[in-house]
């Protein structure tokens, strides 16, 4: 095995101008798709965080009796992609408005009734949080029941967000698969160069009784520490890009509520960018060396057929 | 046409055709071809004396018939077994083959570890080849800098490396001058004294006055005659 690995390395030398080329191929192709992957895993993280923020208020009729209003609560409950749902009599509903408008609070004071609604604060659960059309669908459904006379959701600009971010994860995939199909080529065909630029030499040991491993696990060895070194270096790349741009610049949002916006708020202290997990890398890495191996073998298969 | 006895048959060729599309380059090859017997395979150029080699040693297809290396029926070898079936010959051929960016002991090394010599064996045996053919002082060289006998010598230490039975020789001394001609037809002779099969293919007549044995004689890719020929005396 270690003899392999020495001519691997021997023929990687001999060859180096096209091996460097192949390895800084695929050092190109994993520093894209990495830097994809990084955006989205970035972009999730924070939109977890905001959409947790977002709550579905459901206004009701007045005079709803308590009884209907422990039904209304179940019947929300059971719907698909509740998380939570709280109940917020309007006596509670008025404490909360003068403890946020604080000195202004006389205005109320004078008030002969409650002008506040009861209603329902609804959360939803994390994985239908990712789809603004769940937030979309769930309002129509509440809407529906009888005694429900508003509801309201709000951020129509988050739902944008959110459809966009789909998009460009859609472009990711579509893009992660060409970054792959032309990687594969090109590796297929650096081997090929290799292997058409060695061919007498591969004729010569086929004639003389060569197994098809001694010839052909070489070139494996070789495509898989090419993938190897394309890997580390694409993702070492963008790990000190990372840095670079993101360095100790934390996104410091904090709590805060947008005033015009209502029912949402951004419960986000200190968000720090992350780079990718260990499990990631080490699977990208992977990946590369896999690219590698791949475009190793469609060519020695189509070489070596006879 | 003179009809070899022996059953001791180390290759049997039956009713072998062979076409490259609608060009028949053998048509109807049948013999046998006798353990440590020295054959030559004789011919103009063009009448299939290449393909013939080429065909025994799976480098091309029969396209019709069959041919037998040592009990095993080459169209019906399975691939896992070729190389193993290939090992046991030895080939040279007249534009020696050898891998110019290589040594001479790179390229006879390599042939002794692709048959799967042990590791610390392998000089040991590429010194012990070299020294046969009279190389072992040009170990270090590059075959571009040898003469084309050297060349040959080097081809033939590389053919013998991994003590083969059969060893089939393409026009060996096409390239070459009368002496190293003279040594390379030396070097096959004294391996065939030591019990290996020699099938030469070869425009020299007077190489196979000298030695003598049976001549196989192709023209058009047809045998037209398997002469006995008693050695020059």
């Amino acid at each position: 095995m270690l003899h392999i690995f020495i001519r691997a390395i021997r023929d990687i030398l001999s060859n180096s101008f096209l091996n460097a080329v192949a390895v800084i191929t695929i050092a190109l192709s994993v520093l894209i798709i990495s830097a994809f992957a990084l955006f989205f895993i970035n972009a999730d993280a924070v939109m977890n965080i905001w959409t947790e923020g977002i709550r579905i208020m459901a206004y009701l009729e007045p005079g709803v009796p308590e009884k209907k209003i422990s039904k209304i609560t179940q019947e929300i409950q059971r719907m698909d992609g509740v998380q939570e749902t709280r109940f917020i009599a309007k006596e509670e509903a008025l404490e909360q408005f003068k403890a946020q408008i604080r000195g202004q609070s006389s205005l109320i004071d004078n008030l002969k009734e409650n002008p506040l609604p009861d209603a329902f604060e609804i959360r939803m659960a994390e994985p239908f949080r990712n789809n603004w059309e769940n937030f979309e669908t769930l309002a129509m459904q509440i809407r529906a029941i009888p005694s429900v006379e508003e509801v309201e959701y709000g951020q129509k600009w988050l739902g944008r967000v959110i459809h966009i971010l789909n998009l460009f994860r859609l472009a990711g995939y579509a893009l992660g698969c060409l970054f792959f199909m032309a990687t594969v080529f090109f590796v297929a065909n650096t081997i090929r160069l290799v292997l058409y630029s060695r061919q007498e030499e591969i004729e010569i040991m086929r004639l003389v009784g060569a197994s098809e491993g001694f010839i052909k696990d070489p070139f494996y060895i070789q495509s898989l520490i090419q993938g190897g070194l394309g890997g580390i270096i694409g993702l070492g790349t963008l790990f000190v890009t990372f840095n670079f741009i993101v360095g100790n610049w934390k996104l410091e949002i904090g709590t805060w509520k947008l005033g015009s916006v209502p029912n949402f708020e951004f419960p986000i202290s200190n968000f720090e960018f992350g780079f990718l997990s260990p499990e990631i890398s080490a699977g990208i890495l992977l990946g590369s060396m896999f690219v590698g191996w791949l475009g190793c073998y469609l060519s020695l298969r189509q070489f070596l057929k006879v | 046409m003179q009809t070899f006895s022996n059953d001791n048959f180390i290759i049997r060729i039956f009713h072998v055709h062979k076409r490259y599309g609608p060009k028949n380059a053998l048509i109807d090859i049948r013999f046998d071809v006798s353990e440590n017997e020295f054959l030559f395979i004789t011919g103009p150029s063009g009448a299939g004396k290449t393909t013939l080699l080429k065909m025994l040693n799976l480098g091309e297809p029969v396209t019709e018939g069959q041919i037998i290396i040592d009990g095993v029926n080459l169209s019906r070898i399975s691939r896992s077994r070729i190389p193993s079936l290939r090992r046991k010959f030895g080939i040279i051929f007249q534009d020696y083959k050898l891998i110019p960016t290589k040594t001479v002991f790179e390229n006879i090394a390599l042939v002794v570890e692709a048959v799967g010599t042990k590791r610390r064996l392998i000089r040991k045996k590429v010194r012990s080849v070299l020294r046969t053919v009279g190389m072992e002082g040009k170990s270090k060289s590059l075959p571009p800098t040898l003469s084309g006998g050297e060349q040959q010598r080097v081809a033939v230490a590389r053919a013998i490396a991994g003590n083969p039975r059969i060893i089939l020789a393409d026009e060996p001394t096409g390239n070459l001058d009368a002496e190293s001609a003279g040594i390379i037809f030396e070097l096959l002779r004294e391996f065939h004294t030591r019990g290996a099969t020699v099938i030469l293919a070869t425009h020299n007549t007077e190489l196979i006055r000298r030695t003598g044995g049976r001549v196989i004689l192709l023209e058009q890719g047809r045998l037209k005659t398997s002469t006995i020929i008693p050695k020059l005396t």
